[in-house]
């Protein structure tokens, strides 16, 4: 279990070397695999966001992309027509926005369980999703266009330019990073340790006079804002928000990352969300049949892993280990 | 809205609740009973719609391809018993979601290699083929009210084998306690295959039967799926009565969502906002009975 | 060596094909392939389509000798499985990992739409073979995006140009999907219609797209009784419509009208339950010219299939891109060039000639079908040369 989860110091450092890695990618790699790259690290961050309630509280929700997609259009909505918003205003307020729904809905489901909780999850995002397809509040169901990426400008001072790809890229690598530690912090600190007795047992946690109902919705608000810094990266990245992004399909595909990476982990979702990722693209170039490929391959590793791939990553080191005995 | 046309409306909506239920049918028995989630409950529905075209086209007849069709089905469901799903059983519940996502997409392929994706039409069976006038501009088909009459036929099948048979008794008792089931000998293996072929079997035959008055097309599975589990759910985990009277509520929600007029402080709700009247639906009634109407308490 | 007289062309040939820093651009221009992307649907209820606008964009490729000006195509291909998230993505997978020189795409009006963000930004030439979103000839024109096809608002104007003319037809209710196609399908038909006098609209009913429980909205119709129906549906909600408009009874006393996209590719299976429907369509079985039955001979030798609009529409679209490169002998580096012809480009299709509106959308004829057994045969032409939405031509603001 050591080797999945980075022990103190040697989990930070694993990490560092990784991000120092990434980032020579815009230095070697041409647009189109920046653009891919960042966009692995932004599903990276959505996965992560989701495992907080899937893997580490037991909460399994089905409408996350609600959050993700909200924040999106927070800001396609925020920025004026032909002008570029502010990114210092503007993110913060788009996760601001995130957290303040996920406040809503969370004190509502929370006090939910199992297949119900899951249920009435994907009920609100698919009213949310009907809301922006159905309606002129958020351009209807072709969405709406970012003519012009958001400014990081404070007075004269410009540290980064969201028009040019790179600094796109690095913005994901350097918010990647950030919530990896944040996240990972938070769950080793008193509170995250509450939250794992309430996966374990919730009735013991409430006998033991812990208030159970706030630390769920603390961490639903925690991974809704989350996801919502993946659902902003993702407006920027692409210019355009469109009502997919809070729909059923997208809540199900990071749900299939996160169990297939390894669930309670932080590195697994991450490891799900990369490897989802560069299958699709890999298998699609194969065949015209790929969903086959990818539905085959889906199938065999829900049944041989039963811990998702981190698991598989266990058990290799657990072998390796064995054998240096 | 005139009461004649209410009447008939009634009828539209409860024809189309009870259509839910066969389709959601097999739902309630596989994740109801024996606690499986099976996401390609709709990739079924679909493999039924294609099954009874393709094969009434060859055999010439949809009456006689009908109960090919229905065999196949069975062996398919226990084929895929056998060969993925019995692994599932003792993991978490989202390993079966994994699992059988993976599995959407593989049945969504095999369709395009097997059927191509052209967007295909069945044409209604005689002696079914013709309407019944209503009034002076609108007729009904006797299809549907075919079709509704069979979807009672299942409902009170359904409920009579699990409740009053010794079979259901069986599966009661394994859906509580597996193993204490098997240490009295019985075998629930063989049991859980049973059950999951025919919860199969039952979406696929939902397939067929509609598949006269739906079309026939590529992505029809996916429709389906979400308001299958909506159906499951708000009926109650596990009951062939609440899944029923769920059914019925969603067909006449959805269908009166459609056609009548609401506006609440100047915000037009009905008919624009139709598409969300089934979670609307869904999490009140989950909020009031957080178990569904008729399921246990967790 | 030293000796070998210099030998400009192999000069060019050989640097290019070496590919050395400054000379790649210039050679491959002249002489090397031209990388044209088409991002289309090859899964899904669209993928018949996507095959049909290829086979005829290569058909036409094929008739020039398989060289447009000299220059060989190759192709680069992207199944955008008729998902508008994907779009962005997918779109670059052309236009910034392959680095096509022309793109061909789309028919999923919300793909096409995430398409253009990415090909307005880039300067790519864009040819858009189906998608008949409104903004693509409206605000969101540009010098660098073509439509070979349609807009939708054009069959519905189309369609109520006809029914103005019938006195007989004096209330009609419209029933569409509640999305952006949708409504611009009964926005064309209202323009039209209502613009002669005496002619009313008693309701519009909208379903959520993509909903095909149907039986709600016609008992409703059924008791409003209009003089005719308005509806478009298209694929696999058309077929299943017109069945459902035929068992309540409809289809006997409440004559149904709608785009040919309720009727185009649907026919067959449906009994004949549709017999006497009629759509307006810039195309249609029947168009008796020595060009159109050409064509179809020659795209049923190739293909094994008969063709359809879609066909037409990747058919005229390499005839379009033709005429750009016949203007600068195929030197794709002059692009303003290319698309100045383009612009002027008169197309000699099958479905009748047809030229660019300023917002580089179709001027094209309209024709009125009638179902007439599985075909929707042209009766008579319903309006010549219909450029597009007056609204959408006020907003287009192309530059130059």
């Amino acid at each position: 279990m050591s080797a999945t989860r980075g022990n103190g110091w040697t989990g930070v450092l694993a990490l560092a070397l990784i991000a120092l890695v990434l980032a020579f990618v815009p230095l070697v790699a041409e647009k189109f695999y920046v653009q891919f790259f960042a966009k692995i690290l932004i599903m990276a961050i959505f996965a992560m966001s989701l495992d907080l309630l899937l893997g580490y509280t037991g909460l399994v929700s089905f409408g996350h992309a609600a959050f993700y997609g909200v924040a999106g259009y927070a800001l396609a909505l925020i920025t004026p027509q032909y002008q570029a918003a502010n990114f210092w205003t503007s993110f913060p307020l788009a996760i601001a926005v995130s957290a303040l729904l996920a406040f809503a809905i969370g004190f509502v489901v929370v006090r939910m369980q199992g297949i119900y909780f899951i249920m009435v999850t994907l009920a609100f995002a698919q009213m949310l999703f009907f809301l922006f397809y159905d309606t002129k509040i958020g351009g209807g169901n072709d969405g709406i266009y970012i003519d012009l990426r958001p400014v990081a400008r404070i007075g004269d001072w410009q540290p980064f330019n969201l028009d040019n790809f790179a600094h796109v890229y690095y913005l994901a690598l350097a918010l990647f990073v950030l919530v990896f530690l944040l996240l990972r912090m938070v769950l080793a600190s008193p509170f995250g340790r509450v939250i794992a007795g309430i996966k374990a047992n919730e009735h013991r946690m409430q006998s033991l006079g812990y208030g159970t109902f706030w630390y769920k919705l603390a961490c639903f608000v925690l991974a809704g804002a989350t996801a919502g810094v993946a659902g902003y990266l993702a407006a920027v990245q692409f210019g355009v928000v469109n009502p997919e992004m809070l729909g059923w399909h997208l809540s199900g595909a990071v749900m299939m990352m996160v169990i297939l990476g390894g669930m309670g982990t932080l590195t697994g979702p991450v490891l799900g969300a990369t490897v989802w990722m560069l299958l699709e693209l890999w298998f699609q170039d194969i065949t015209k049949h790929w969903h086959l490929l990818m539905g085959a391959f889906i199938v065999l590793t829900a049944i041989l892993l039963p811990n998702g791939l981190i698991g598989l990553y266990g058990s290799l080191a657990r072998r390796l280990a064995r054998n240096h005995d | 809205m005139d009461f004649h046309i209410f009447l008939i409306q009634l009828l539209n909506g409860v024809q189309y609740g009870l259509l839910l239920f066969l389709v959601a049918s097999g739902l309630t028995l596989v994740f109801g009973i024996m606690g499986i989630i099976n996401v390609a409950h709709g990739s079924f529905y679909m493999i039924g719609a294609y099954l009874a075209w393709s094969l009434a086209a060859q055999v010439g007849s949809f009456w006689l391809a009908l109960p090919v069709a229905i065999a196949l089905s069975v062996l398919i469901g226990l084929a895929l018993e056998w060969l993925v799903v019995r692994w599932l059983y003792k993991r978490d519940h989202l390993y079966q979601v994994l699992c059988t996502y993976g599995l959407i997409l593989v049945f969504e392929e095999l369709r395009s290699v097997l059927w191509g994706d052209d967007v295909r039409s069945l044409p209604i069976p005689a002696p079914f083929n013709y309407s019944i006038p209503l009034t002076d501009t609108l007729s009904y088909p006797v299809y549907r009210l075919w079709i509704s009459a069979v979807c009672l036929a299942v409902a009170f099948g359904l409920y009579f084998v699990i409740q009053k048979t010794r079979l259901g008794m069986m599966i009661r008792a394994g859906a509580t306690d597996r193993d204490m089931v098997q240490s009295l000998g019985i075998n629930i293996q063989l049991i859980y295959r049973i059950v999951f072929a025919a919860g199969i079997a039952l979406a696929a035959f939902a397939g067929m039967i509609a598949a006269p008055i739906s079309a026939v097309a590529p992505g029809m599975g996916n429709h389906v799926l979400i308001i299958c589990f909506v159906v499951v759910v708000i009926g109650g985990l596990g009951s062939v009565k609440g899944a029923l009277i769920a059914s019925l509520m969603i067909g006449l929600v959805d269908t009166f969502g459609k056609v009548v007029h609401l506006e609440l402080g100047g915000v037009k709700l009905l008919p624009e906002l139709s598409s969300m009247t089934v979670y609307v639906l869904m999490a009140g009634i989950l909020l009031w009975r957080p178990a569904g109407l008729f399921g246990k308490k967790l | 060596m030293s000796n070998q007289v210099f030998d400009r062309r192999k000069f060019l040939a050989t640097s290019g094909a070496a590919g050395l820093a400054g000379f790649p651009a210039i050679a491959r221009a002249q002489t090397a392939k031209i990388k044209v992307g088409l991002m289309l649907p090859y899964t899904g209820t669209f993928a018949p389509l996507g095959v049909a606008i290829e086979n005829g964009f290569r058909l036409a490729l094929q008739e020039a000798g398989g060289k447009f000006s000299g220059r060989e195509i190759e192709f680069f291909k992207v199944d955008d499985e008729s998902d508008p998230a994907k779009a962005t993505d997918n779109v670059n997978k052309l236009v910034t990992r392959d680095k096509v020189d022309m793109l061909l795409g789309t028919v999923h009006s919300g793909v096409a739409a995430g398409m253009i963000r990415v090909t307005r930004e880039a300067g790519v030439l864009h040819i858009i073979p189906n998608a008949g979103l409104a903004p693509v000839a409206g605000p969101l024109c540009a010098p660098n995006i073509f439509r070979a096809s349609f807009s939708n608002w054009q069959s519905g104007f189309a369609m109520g140009t006809v029914l103005a003319k019938r006195p007989a037809v004096k209330n009609v209710v419209t029933l569409a999907w509640r999305y952006a196609a949708g409504e611009e399908f009964v926005k064309g038909f209202k323009d039209a219609f209502l613009k002669a006098g005496g002619k009313t609209i008693a309701k519009e009913l909208w379903i959520p797209f993509p909903n095909v429980e149907f039986q709600a909205l016609l008992t409703e119709i059924a008791s409003i009784k209009p003089d005719a129906t308005y509806a478009f549906f298209a694929g696999a909600g058309a077929g299943k419509f017109l069945k459902d408009y035929a068992q309540a009874g409809l289809m006997k006393s409440i004559p149904l009208v709608g785009p040919g996209f309720l009727t185009d590719g649907v026919l067959e299976g449906l009994g004949g339950v549709a017999e006497g429907v009629e759509t307006t369509l810039h195309y249609g079985d029947g168009i008796e010219s020595p060009r159109n039955n050409a064509f179809r001979l020659a795209y049923a030798k190739t293909y094994k299939l008969q063709p359809d609009v879609y066909a037409v529409a990747g058919y005229d679209s390499g005839l379009l891109y033709s005429a750009g490169l016949a203007a600068v002998k195929g030197d794709i580096s002059k692009k303003a060039d290319i698309i100045k012809a383009m612009e002027r480009a008169k197309i000699d299709s099958p479905r009748g000639a047809w030229t660019l509106s300023k917002a580089h959308n179709p001027i094209q004829d309209h024709y009125l079908r009638r179902v007439t057994g599985n075909q929707n045969r042209v009766v008579e032409v319903a309006i010549k040369a219909l450029d597009d939405d007056p609204a959408m031509i006020a907003a287009c603001k192309m530059p130059g």
